[in-house]
């Protein structure tokens, strides 16, 4: 009904090489990114400002931690470090009076060189030794960055960004920023879904189905796990920085702490591993499932409806968090991208049962 | 001298019980396969129940066993409920399963039972031993007693009857099917005896700082003892435990002062590092050959 055809039938390889082959997803795609380019003219600016934004950001952000725990099945506990060197780095950058999207770009380098060490660690270890050895650099970056004043500024010091212009615009209003970082989630996701179709991305799977496998095939594991952890770090510095500029304008060390990490795994997980609309829903999800439902809850408990005490109700949102990580991994591990897929597939031959692909 | 010495033996004393948490969680890896990220929120869990029995009016000899009771029930039902659902999966499945339960455990705990710090009162006088020109931390001294008695019980534990099946299942979950054991049993009970260690790890370290959510940070250098030591190895908790506990009390010492403070995170992490990059399976851990 929605998508007019019975099932998917490619008959030539083009067809098959189309990134949606299917005419009504293109539309879907098309209407998405009509409705999010618009968001500035119909969302109101409190929304816009503390739920859309935000979203947007850590959407690129799971992004870029899916391609290298998704497709390149290499675990990481220390996405957020990674992030922090980007954002410090933009900063400090756009101060020693560089242009702002040469800055990006070079702090996308800065954290990608800093990243790949974190890569060394997945050259000898995999699994749980490496989920350790990645959280370990995560609180060594973390003391760094708290501990040397030329970075941070000072222990509890906060770093505000600069005034900056992207090209022509300046990025001060929040519609600038919500463009910017709109168009970067973009850029991200149409990298993500081409390096799948590339010798590269064909390598990252290898890698993460079986690295000696890989190896016997002829895909240097060496190079490739370096290179993925140096693609999926310059897209989180990339992002790190587009979070100070766009949505915190004031950078602390504790906005890249441990829980962050944590956090980004979360979104990636929630969201299905490896996948594009899943970062976008597992983002969305680990970001505002809490607010909300805490919202709903507290309201229901200023209404004199459920009796909880006032300290419940400030650990509400970590409760919902960390409940709602346990129900997805127990209940559906593949995440909100197979419930997007199911329900997809059940449109997809609507009225008929059973769908192909 | 005296300074080093001081720093030496509380860093020791600390490190032993750093390994009391450590203990819970090498119990569990070693049967189930699981490392168990929760173990720190487990051990803060441990400390709210030791000082909800107590606020109850029990005396400490009492509320500590009716705690270990709870504990093992609770560790019981979280096999039950949560990881036996796990088997089998990726091993990513598992960590953040184990961290999701940190997290709803740091909500929960404190959520019900109040934030504000509580202090768990075992009798242990707070005056310091003085040895020489060395103070010793009195809590530390009796905690590190009892670290290492509570290692050892693990140990004629483990040449037990019951023990010797949780050796047989830590080997080959199969194998251990076939000759007859319960392995679901066997890991439900490693998790059970995890409980009872983090109620004794729990009633310690919050007599020492007061239990608040912040029990259940303790995780991160339990995480370099166990690392250190051997992920699956029982002894190599205590070394693993002076190890870290000394070098993140010597260390820290003389550097604090140079550097702006906390090293002792940095010189946990970089034990962390350097022993996976260089002997990954730990001082007595049991290398694992991968098979293609």
């Amino acid at each position: 009904m929605f998508y007019r055809l019975s099932g998917v039938y490619q008959t030539n390889y083009a067809a098959d090489r189309k990134l949606w082959k299917i005419p009504a997803d293109r539309w879907q795609v098309i209407a998405v990114l009509v409705l999010a380019l618009m968001a500035p003219l119909y969302v109101s600016p409190l929304y816009l400002g503390s739920y859309v934004l935000p979203w947007v950001i850590w959407s690129a952000a799971a992004l870029s931690l899916t391609l290298l725990m998704g497709m390149a099945g290499q675990l990481h506990f220390g996405f957020a470090a990674v992030m922090a060197i980007g954002a410090y780095s933009s900063i400090h950058l756009v101060r020693a009076g560089i242009p702002f999207e040469i800055a990006l770009i070079l702090s996308g380098v800065v954290s990608a060189v800093i990243g790949t060490l974190f890569g060394g660690a997945a050259l000898r270890v995999k699994g749980l030794y490496l989920v350790m050895a990645t959280l370990a650099m995560q609180y060594l970056v973390d003391w760094v960055v708290v501990n040397v004043p030329w970075i941070s500024g000072g222990a509890h010091a906060t770093l505000r960004t600069p005034a900056v212009n992207f090209l022509v615009m300046p990025i001060d209003s929040l519609a600038a920023r919500y463009w910017l970082a709109l168009g970067w989630a973009v850029l991200i996701t149409l990298f993500f879904l081409n390096v799948k179709r590339t010798s590269f991305g064909r390598a990252l799977v290898a890698i993460r189905d079986k690295d000696f496998a890989a190896a016997v095939i002829g895909v240097d594991p060496f190079r490739t796990k370096l290179a993925a952890f140096f693609t999926s770090s310059f897209l989180g510095g990339v992002t790190g920085a587009i979070l100070a500029f766009c949505y915190y304008r004031a950078v602390t060390p504790e906005q890249f702490g441990f829980n962050v990490s944590i956090q980004l795994v979360a979104m990636v997980l929630v969201g299905g591993l490896g996948s594009v609309i899943g970062s976008y829903l597992g983002a969305g999800f680990v970001l505002l499932a809490p607010i909300f439902l805490t919202n709903a809850i507290s309201s229901l408990a200023a209404a004199g409806w459920v009796p909880v005490s006032q300290n419940f109700l400030s650990h509400l949102p970590l409760i919902i968090y960390g409940a709602m990580i346990i129900g997805f991994l127990l209940f559906e591990p593949l995440g909100l991208a197979k419930i997007y897929d199911n329900i997809r597939k059940y449109f997809l031959v609507w009225p008929f049962r059973h769908a192909k692909s | 001298m005296a300074y080093f010495f001081e720093l030496l033996i509380n860093g020791a004393l600390t490190g032993l019980m750093y390994a009391l948490v450590a203990l819970g969680f090498v119990l569990i890896y070693k049967s189930a396969g699981v490392p168990n990220l929760a173990q720190g929120a487990v051990v803060m869990t441990a400390g709210y129940a030791v000082w909800l029995f107590m606020s109850m009016g029990l005396p400490v000899w009492l509320a500590i066993p009716a705690a270990m009771v709870v504990m093992f029930l609770f560790g019981l039902v979280v096999e039950r409920l949560l990881l036996r659902r796990m088997v089998g999966q990726p091993i990513i499945m598992v960590v953040m399963l184990t961290l999701g339960l940190d997290i709803l455990l740091r909500g929960l705990v404190p959520g019900i039972l109040g934030s504000a710090p509580k202090s768990i009162d075992l009798g242990i006088n707070f005056a310091p031993v003085i040895i020489g020109d060395v103070f010793i931390n009195r809590t530390s001294l009796i905690g590190g007693v009892i670290a290492i008695l509570l290692v050892g019980a693990s140990l004629l534990f483990f040449r037990t009857r019951l023990g010797t099946k949780l050796r047989a299942v830590s080997d080959d979950h199969i194998s251990s099917w076939a000759v007859g054991i319960s392995v679901e049993r066997a890991i439900g009970i490693s998790w059970g005896l995890a409980g009872i260690a983090a109620v004794v790890a729990g009633a310690l370290w919050g007599s020492a700082q007061g239990v608040d959510w912040t029990l259940s940070t303790l995780l991160f250098p339990a995480i370099a003892v166990v690392i250190l030591g051997g992920i699956d190895s029982i002894p190599g908790v205590l070394v693993g435990g002076l190890l870290v506990g000394i070098l993140g009390s010597v260390v820290p010492g003389y550097l604090d002062s140079y550097v702006g403070g906390s090293t002792r995170d940095v010189v946990t992490s970089v034990i962390i590092l350097l022993t996976i990059m260089v002997r990954p399976f730990g001082i007595f851990g049991r290398e694992d050959i991968e098979r293609i």
